[in-house]
């Protein structure tokens, strides 16, 4: 029982963060029906910017929480700007493109952030300092739920919770729901299609943000490369959840958080990753729409 | 007078090329078409009219594959060999079955030429695989310059020979509608079905779009199915007219008798109208 | 280009290198070590940052406007040329010449260059024949495979395992790694076919990873992440050759393999079956509307290309005696996806051109090997935004019409 409870609450402490980074291939798919390649990359680069903060704040003897904290601030903001700047630079100019285009432009774009970083940095992994905090309540539940997966939970909730609200009541919110829809409508009723598809990009990209600094805290290394494989993971949860549908990037995480949880639990541990690419392709294939998802029909 | 055109005995005027019995189509609780008989025969020009969003084009595509109807029974007629039931045939298929049709928002191959977009109506007609393209044996080069004559031909039947080796999406828009006319009649089809084929072309192109219909149907031994809002055109060349209205046909005879049709008046000129 | 224009993309270039410089500062100047708790700070790069991006960022908004004016112009004129290098390289009275020429070379170059650069240029010729195959598949038929890998892969296991149990030489797999490919593109292609554009992508990227992590974790079958070595190079009716005979026989084996390859591109290129990949590629509802079997012909494209692949397989595993699943990234699959784009999407001379680019430089210029990804990134990049259809653009044959026996 208390190993199915370990594997409960892992996969769902995994599963939140591939939410995280789900949101942000499905908002952006929703709104330009385009797979953000670089996604992932960005959710890297928000770790390694988690990293430099914390290396210097630690470096000056600042306390664990408040580094997380100025951490995880400092690399949303930074992953925000980055967001921005891939679609301005690889994106916006090939919008009026065949699909393909900037689909090819996305892969270029994350093997350049990714090489970047390598070049930058270093290509070697790097310690990441653990910065959650051990709390004293959370000792009795150690056996099957540790303190960094129980705040990478509710740190994820209260940020899926807070996107929530931003997309329902807000202005941008609405705008964003109506551009997803019909994006020549929007124009016309006075929406700011550049506006809305930026703040799309920023959104998400911080959302992953957030993710990449709990998983450097929690897994204590990062590398350049971790954002490919988190990236196509994350890709996975959100057609599995139904590309385009928000809370369907949230399912689509979770289910595959705890799919790969109880599968490397309960079967085997070396195909762990062959799990996610076998279940994306399953669905592709057999339900593209995904659980949430629309079936959506094409105008002849 | 269609016996006439085709030269067909009395016996078989009656025999449809296209025959569709009680169509209905739903998208999910939306119903895009209740209860469509809808009779081609040979040799005619058939025309669909009816209001914007009157289901016309799903219509076409629920007899040419790409929907498959939800009741109903959609039968075509080719020249040899029986009639076969098409409700769901694949798209290709209709095709080489003998039905061909053109686009409302014309779906043109932009890279491709003039030429090589007639060409590609042949390829339903003709059967060089991977093997044969490679070695080029005699066959195939027969094959190809077979193809290729053939597609000049049809380019020189709509006018638009000397911008053969032109890429299509440099086209003028009149030259492109004509060039999916062609391309449709390169695969050889007993029925040829026209989606807006006027459609954004002042009066003179349309007289001559007609005239070119007109000369097509006697050529080529051709039934044409149309759709078309150009009412002048339309009542001056087709045979027959069908009128649909959300999803149904309310009308439906020689071009006459049903712009006598009070029905169809109050369709297109809305209730409390002068006729 | 006016100066007024020239100075708003300056002041344009301004704010992008600030921007950039603020954006890149924290990962190019400072440089963290958490256990030993200490920072370092590379000023330099700052300086380098902000320079270079204010260069590059006022190429990109001058090129930018040239785009935008170039696109209005189409909008109206119909003209469009190629590069000047096509242009260049097609004309007919340098064609000829040059293409003999280039012949005389590729068959004189093993006795002129030494084993090293006959080598690298093996490797390259294999890129040709990587990218030529990419190019049925998503060139002419608008298929894009991000796990075209995965077929280069099984033509090098199919070598490397049948050589390693069963002693079978080159020429006797040769054919097999082909049946091997053509068996598993339909295998793989058949459940994907279906799927659009974007959602193809990525799922043939699945297959790809699907292969590799099998490869490395099937330890009994494959051997695992060791992979296998002691490959036998290609002989010749038994006699088995030394290092330098082997490379040179090589060389040329790869010569007769991508000739063989350009010409079988060319002649589909311009049949029944290439039109029909290309009506694919641009609309499918018309292409299916017109008589073709889509499903057929994408399969007849995606197996097409994955047999090239799996040829080049059992190339690769002679050539270098020894393989294992890392050969067989997506990175691969990314470079070869990138000789395609950058040489022009289905066009014969610029795939090669393409694959000589992206392979021979990095080798040429070795003080910016460390930076190759990072270009070829940048390359895919720029080549979508500013030259989609690549160094040489796809032209159709022109047909010359029989007057006479013509209507």
């Amino acid at each position: 029982m208390e190993y199915f409870l370990q594997l409960f609450f892992g996969g769902l402490s995994r599963g939140s963060v591939y939410a995280l980074i789900a949101l942000g291939y499905t908002m952006v798919y929703g709104i330009i029906e385009l797979i953000n390649f670089a996604h992932g990359e960005i959710y890297m680069i928000g770790a390694f910017m988690g990293l430099i903060v914390a290396g210097l704040l630690t470096a000056l003897g600042w306390p664990a929480l408040s580094i997380l904290a100025i951490a995880l601030v400092i690399s949303v903001l930074y992953s925000a700007a980055y967001g921005y700047t891939v679609e301005k630079i690889a994106y916006k100019p090939l919008r009026n493109a065949p699909r393909l285009a900037p689909l090819i432009s996305a892969i270029g774009m994350s093997i350049l952030l990714q090489n970047y970083i390598m070049l930058a940095q270093t290509p070697d992994f790097l310690p990441f300092p653990r910065l959650i905090p051990e709390l004293s309540f959370m000792d009795r539940f150690s056996n099957y739920l540790g303190t960094s997966d129980m705040f990478i939970i509710a740190t994820s909730l209260v940020v899926m919770v807070a996107l929530t609200l931003f997309i329902k009541f807000t202005r941008m919110g609405k705008a964003m729901r109506a551009t997803a829809q019909n994006r020549k409508m929007a124009m016309l009723v006075g929406v700011n299609v550049d506006q809305v598809i930026s703040a799309t990009f920023v959104i998400g990209s911080s959302l992953a943000a957030v993710g990449g600094v709990l998983i450097g805290a929690h897994v204590g290394q990062i590398n350049f490369a971790i954002g490919f494989l988190a990236g196509i993971k994350a890709f996975t949860a959100a057609v599995l959840g139904g590309i385009g549908s928000i809370p369907g990037a949230m399912l689509g995480g979770l289910v595959l958080g705890w799919a790969e949880s109880f599968a490397t639990g309960y079967i085997s541990s070396d195909y762990e990753d062959v799990f996610a690419f076998l279940l994306l392709v399953v669905i592709l294939i057999f339900r593209p729409a995904g659980l949430l998802g629309k079936q959506r029909a094409q105008k002849v | 007078m269609a016996q006439e055109m085709t030269g067909q005995n009395a016996g078989d005027a009656a025999r449809p090329v296209l025959s569709v019995r009680n169509v209905g189509m739903n998208f999910g609780g939306l119903r895009a078409l209740s209860e469509v008989n809808l009779d081609v025969l040979p040799g005619e020009v058939v025309a669909l009219i009816g209001p914007n969003g009157a289901g016309k084009t799903t219509f076409f595509n629920c007899i040419t594959g790409i929907y498959t109807p939800s009741e109903g029974e959609v039968t075509a007629y080719p020249k040899t060999g029986k009639p076969k039931r098409i409700n769901g045939m694949r798209t290709n298929l209709v095709c080489e079955l003998g039905m061909a049709r053109t686009f409302q928002n014309i779906r043109l191959f932009p890279s491709m030429t003039a030429l090589e977009n007639v060409m590609i109506g042949r390829h339903c007609r003709t059967k060089t695989g991977i093997l044969g393209a490679v070695l080029r044996g005699p066959s195939t080069r027969r094959e190809e310059q077979e193809v290729v004559d053939k597609s000049y031909e049809l380019l020189s039947k709509v006018g638009l020979e000397k911008l053969a080796n032109e890429y299509s999406r440099n086209l003028p828009y009149g030259a492109q509608r004509r060039l999916e006319i062609a391309r449709a009649l390169a695969t050889e089809p007993f029925l040829l079905l026209l989606d807006e084929p006027a459609a954004g072309m002042n009066p003179q192109e349309t007289e001559e779009l007609k005239q070119m219909v007109i000369r097509i149907r006697e050529e080529f031994k051709v039934s044409v199915l149309l759709i078309e809002h150009d009412m002048k055109m339309v009542m001056s060349l087709s045979d027959r007219i069908y009128v649909m209205e959300y999803g149904r046909i309310i009308s439906t005879g020689t071009p006459k008798e049903v712009s006598e049709d009070p029905q169809v008046i109050r369709a297109y000129l809305g209730e409390d109208s002068d006729a | 280009m006016s100066l007024a224009n020239i100075l708003r993309h300056l002041k344009q270039a301004l704010v992008a290198s600030v921007w950039l410089s603020f954006l890149t500062l924290p990962i190019m100047v400072i440089r963290v070590d958490t256990v030993e708790q200490t920072v370092t700070w590379r000023w330099m790069h700052l300086a380098y940052m902000a320079g270079g991006s204010f260069v590059l960022a006022l190429i990109w908004y001058i090129m930018m406007e040239r785009r935008d004016q170039s696109q209005a112009k189409k909008d109206l004129e119909t003209v469009e040329r190629d590069s000047a290098l096509a242009r260049f390289l097609s004309d007919p009275r340098l064609a000829r010449p040059l293409m003999a020429f280039g012949f005389l070379v590729a068959v004189a170059f093993p006795w002129f260059f030494s084993l090293y650069q006959t080598n690298i240029l093996i490797s390259a010729l294999i890129y040709v024949v990587l990218g030529l195959g990419l190019n049925i598949t998503v060139g002419l038929a608008g298929l894009l495979d991000l796990g075209y890998v995965a077929f280069y892969a099984v033509g090098a296991y199919t070598y490397a395992l049948l050589n390693h149990h069963f002693h079978l030489g080159f020429w006797a797999v040769l054919p097999l790694g082909a049946v091997m490919g053509a068996f598993f593109g339909i295998l793989l292609g058949f459940p994907v076919l279906r799927l659009r554009g974007d959602y193809l992508a990525i799922v043939t990227l699945g297959f790809g990873q699907i292969v590799r992590l099998v490869l490395e974790n099937w330890g009994s079958f494959s051997y695992g992440p060791s992979g296998i070595s002691n490959i036998d190079r290609p002989g010749l009716f038994g006699i088995a050759y030394s290092v330098e005979q082997a490379t040179t026989y090589m060389y040329y084996i790869m010569l007769g393999l991508v000739l063989l390859t350009i010409f079988v591109t060319a002649r589909l290129k311009d049949s029944r079956i290439g039109r029909a990949w290309l009506a694919l590629r641009e609309d499918e509802i018309a292409c299916q509307a017109m008589g073709i079997d889509n499903t057929r012909a994408k399969l007849m494209a995606f197996s097409l290309g994955a047999t090239l692949a799996a040829l080049m397989g059992v190339v690769f595993a002679a050539k270098t005696t020894f393989i294992n699943p890392a050969s067989f990234t997506f990175m691969e699959s990314a470079m070869i996806l990138a000789i395609v784009v950058l040489g022009g999407m289905g066009s014969v001379l610029g795939v090669i051109l393409g694959a000589f680019l992206l392979m021979l430089l990095p080798e040429y210029l070795r003080a910016f090997s460390e930076y190759r990804m990072l270009i070829f990134g940048a390359t895919m990049v720029l080549v979508m935004v500013f030259r989609p259809e690549g160094l040489v653009r796809a032209k159709r044959k022109v047909y010359k019409i029989n007057v006479e026996t013509a209507g």
